[in-house]
């Protein structure tokens, strides 16, 4: 187990700083500028900025100056948002970002585990055509369709709602239900899927043989296995639900990372897209790792090696 | 463990955490009322909070709340001025020397006195390459400011002297009857010298003096909080001379840029004013509620820019065949759909000045022009893009104008969309064809549209270059007549027009939607609110959306 873990830290140091290189490396290579404005900038102004950012020093030393303060944990100031640090931005936006992924999660799993189990254990009935038919519609359904959908119902129409914002309590359940019907969706055919394999299996045969009764069949005996994809999934999908999902926070006008990372791509701020990119392949890494082990708690064939 | 009590343990955690998550305060159009906190969206998030670096219109927007100008806005019209900072003002006989008298209980929103030294300094620093002040070169009407930016005479030589503490005097290079107009603009404005010098370099980007706990100013307005990607707020500034005027007790300035959110705020009662309506909504608002939209114009120009450094633009013939077979009125009538004003020249209407009207919509001009050009009926004219920015109304204007010429002079036209950082680039390095744009004015003055063409100036772009037009614009600025330097901007317009770097489409107006609660919100040319005379009536009073607007 410690080998295992120790082998998969290096794995992720390596990965990350791999991110960290290559991100550094491409986001020079497209057109823009951190300080354009739509009134143009006189080059002396021009080159304030860009001394000051230090823009102006070979790309190497850049590397390795801005690689530096990453090691001393200083993730820099943004370059297009005077006087900002990204450390504040993501300290401030990453918590909005994860109440709402985890929130979604929550929906998610909450309609996906028991309409999958219920869709495997009463297979080809009406259980099982009618919540799969709906999680299909879901599945089909991008964000940008549910979401204001959704705001129109409950924000516009029943007025029980915020449209957008995020200032009362309650603002988070309209983007972690958009988020999480899409994802609920997915983990509902997952767990059908996998409970179907499960539940043709000879332990359970046995299991049943035995007279032990079918919900403990179910929820004891085939729910260990079946859930086996839906972890796999999970894992992965959530790095990317924790760290903001760009729709959802634009529709809601939420000001978690989502926003961020994109309008930093817009505004080419150099800095704070290095710096979100990076977060994300550290969050990423961290949770496939978690996954992995989590795996193979669930599945003893899976061994640590 | 069994994965379902895992679950039940997952939803625990979930539940303690929805219930600490959201912050800041709920505030609902109606309470806002209630409150007298002004609920705004002024889309676009600061980029700089120093007032001498802003560049940007929703900047100068917080700005009118935060400082005050020796002058400012007139209440009536922003055509007018009224006292800010100063209580009174007299130059001498050609304009060229004016001396300001600061109010005595002219104080910072910290009680520091303000000072004609606190002018001075400011404009001092202003005019400093490190500061890098992208409006500096405001600044050069004053004698020996652009001296001064290039480092070449001391700062006691800059034309900007404090008499006393109360009275600041101002040489200019030459005679400046202008000059109330263009006070009104952020660059005239003082900064806080014991704030800047307390936290920093006074030279420094990084410098935090304008981090919410720092700030200062002295406006009818004081910082109250920032919340980067949500809202920055003020209150009302206890020290601020006129304070017993005020009726708001703030304004909360939200930074959403998609105007699709924006009227969902304001019809869930969330918002007091949009900044925009989104497009396809303005037609609806116009006929059916009235009384809840404002449209206005608000002297600003929307053109295209031709790089006039290409094989087949450089041609004027080809410009200007391009110009006449625009169709502007059926832009305005089916593309924008509010009020816009067909655009015949580059400059909005304003008072005393007399437009240039050179392009109607006229085919048998443009066909005649264009096969003098050598391409009857668009046969053998090379293709080329129109560039725009990523955005809805952009694209559908191309798109008008894309089959109009395609039309009408049976030339192929593409349209390429870029990042906005990008498509400012493109330009800037004339990377382009033709390229969409628009221009707000600065100030009130036709000069702000006209400057900007002059030869290498920064803003023109286009790679034209005109020496008759150069001399004209510098004529006007040594003219001490107010009359007949608008006669030569006209003059100079014409010139602009006749060759042809830009092709003008429309004069803009702006379509806010506005609460009912809100008291005196004026259509003003310039779009600047002036804060400190708003109000807010609660409980509101009735309107054509009375169901949405005044929630619970």
């Amino acid at each position: 187990m410690l080998r295992f873990t120790l082998n998969r830290l290096a794995q992720s140091i390596a990965v990350v700083f791999l991110v960290f290189t290559i991100t550094f490396f491409m986001i020079r290579l497209t057109d823009g500028d951190p300080f354009a404005s739509p009134k143009a900038m006189p080059p002396d102004v021009r080159k304030v900025l860009v001394e000051r950012y230090g823009l102006d020093k070979p790309l190497p030393v850049q590397y390795f100056t801005t690689m530096g303060s990453y090691l001393k944990g200083d993730l820099l100031p943004s370059m297009s948002y005077q006087g900002m640090w990204n450390t504040k931005i993501i300290k401030d936006a990453f918590p909005i970002s994860l109440i709402i992924g985890v929130a979604a999660l929550g929906v998610a799993l909450a309609l996906g585990l028991p309409a999958g189990i219920i869709a495997a254990v009463k297979k080809n009935t009406w259980l099982d055509f009618g919540p799969m038919s709906l999680a299909l519609i879901g599945i089909c359904l991008p964000t940008f369709v549910m979401g204001p959908l959704l705001i129109m119902l409950f924000g516009l129409k029943w007025r029980l709602l915020n449209v957008a914002g995020w200032f009362e309590k309650t603002d988070w359940i309209l983007p972690a239900v958009t988020m999480g019907l899409i994802y609920g969706a997915y983990i509902a055919r997952m767990t059908r899927g996998g409970m179907l394999e499960v539940l043709n299996q000879d332990y359970i045969r046995t299991a049943r043989a035995k007279g032990v009764p079918g919900w403990k069949v179910v929820m004891g005996h085939a729910l260990r296995g079946g859930l086996l994809p839906v972890v796999a999934f999970l894992g992965p999908a959530l790095a990317g639900i924790t760290t903001g999902s760009f729709i959802i926070e634009k529709i809601f006008n939420l000001p978690g990372l989502g926003q961020h990372f994109v309008s930093s791509v817009f505004n080419r701020d150099y800095s704070l897209i290095l710096a979100l990119v990076v977060l994300y392949a550290a969050v990423l890494v961290v949770v496939n790792f978690l996954t992995d082990i989590l795996i193979a708690w669930l599945n003893p064939k899976v061994r640590l090696s | 463990m069994n994965p379902l009590r895992l679950l039940i343990l997952f939803f625990t955690v979930l539940a303690a955490a929805g219930l600490t998550g959201c912050g800041g305060d709920p505030v609902s159009a109606v309470e806002g009322a209630k409150s007298k906190i002004f609920l705004v969206n002024n889309k676009a998030e600061p980029r700089f909070l120093d007032l001498q670096r802003c560049n940007s219109v929703t900047e100068h927007h917080i700005m009118l709340s935060l400082y005050q100008g020796l002058v400012g806005e007139s209440k009536e019209s922003d055509k007018d001025v009224e006292p800010g900072a100063a209580e009174r003002w007299d130059t001498n006989a050609d304009k060229s020397v004016w001396t300001f008298h600061l109010r005595k209980n002219a104080k910072w929103s910290d009680g520091a006195p303000l000072t004609a030294q606190d002018f001075v300094w400011s404009y001092r620093r202003m005019l400093r390459k490190a500061l890098g002040a992208q409006y500096a070169e405001m600044l050069y009407m004053l004698k020996n400011g652009r001296e001064l930016y290039d480092g070449v005479v001391k700062e006691e030589d800059l034309g900007a002297r404090a008499l006393d503490n109360d009275t600041l005097e101002l040489t200019f290079l030459g005679p400046t009857p202008h000059f109330l107009l263009i006070a009104c603009h952020t660059s005239w404005w003082p900064v806080p010298r014991h704030v800047i010098e307390k936290y920093g370099g006074v030279y420094d980007v990084m410098n935090p003096w304008t981090d919410e706990d720092k700030l200062v100013g002295n406006g009818p307005f004081k910082m109250k909080r920032y919340l980067f990607r949500q809202y920055l707020e003020v209150e009302r500034n206890p020290h601020y001379w006129d304070a017993a005027n005020v009726k708001l007790d703030g304004v909360r300035f939200y930074s959403i840029d998609d105007d699709a959110v924006e009227e969902r705020l304001f019809r869930r009662g969330q918002l007091h004013a949009t900044y925009s309506t989104p497009l396809s909504r303005i037609p609806d608002y116009l006929k059916n509620h009235p009384d809840i939209v404002q449209n206005y114009t608000n002297c600003a120009s929307w053109y295209f820019r031709v790089n006039t450094t290409r094989p087949v633009l450089s041609d004027v013939k080809v410009r200007r065949a391009l110009a006449f077979a625009l169709d502007r009125k059926s832009i305005i009538d089916n593309v924008l759909r509010a009020r816009q004003q067909p655009a015949a020249g580059m400059v909005p209407p304003m008072e005393g000045y007399t437009q240039v009207n050179e392009f109607s919509y006229d085919l048998t001009k443009a066909r005649q022009l264009l096969a003098e050009a050598g391409f009857a009926d668009g046969k053998g004219f090379p293709k080329f893009d129109i560039l725009i920015s990523k955005n809805e109304a952009s694209r559908q204007i191309a798109e008008a104008v894309q089959a109009m010429w395609r039309q009408n002079l049976g030339i192929s036209v593409g349209v390429t969309q870029q990042d906005f950082s990008v498509y400012l680039t493109s330009q800037q390095k004339l990377d382009y064809d033709i390229a969409w744009a628009g221009w707000n004015a600065d100030y009130f003055d036709p000069a702000s549209f006209i400057d900007m063409w002059m030869t290498d100036g920064g803003n023109n772009e286009t790679g034209w270059s005109n020496k008759a037009f150069d001399k004209l614009l510098d004529d006007a600025r040594q003219c001490a007549d107010a009359g007949q330097r608008l006669a030569i901007l006209t003059e100079a317009e014409k010139i602009l027009m006749q060759d042809t770097p830009v092709l003008p489409l429309y004069f803009g107006t702006r379509t806010r939607l506005i609460h009912p609660a809100v008291k005196n919100w004026q259509a003003r040319l310039l779009d600047n609110p002036v804060w400190h005379n708003l109000e807010l009536i609660s409980p509101p009073p009735h309107s054509s959306m009375d169901a949405e607007l005044n929630r619970n």
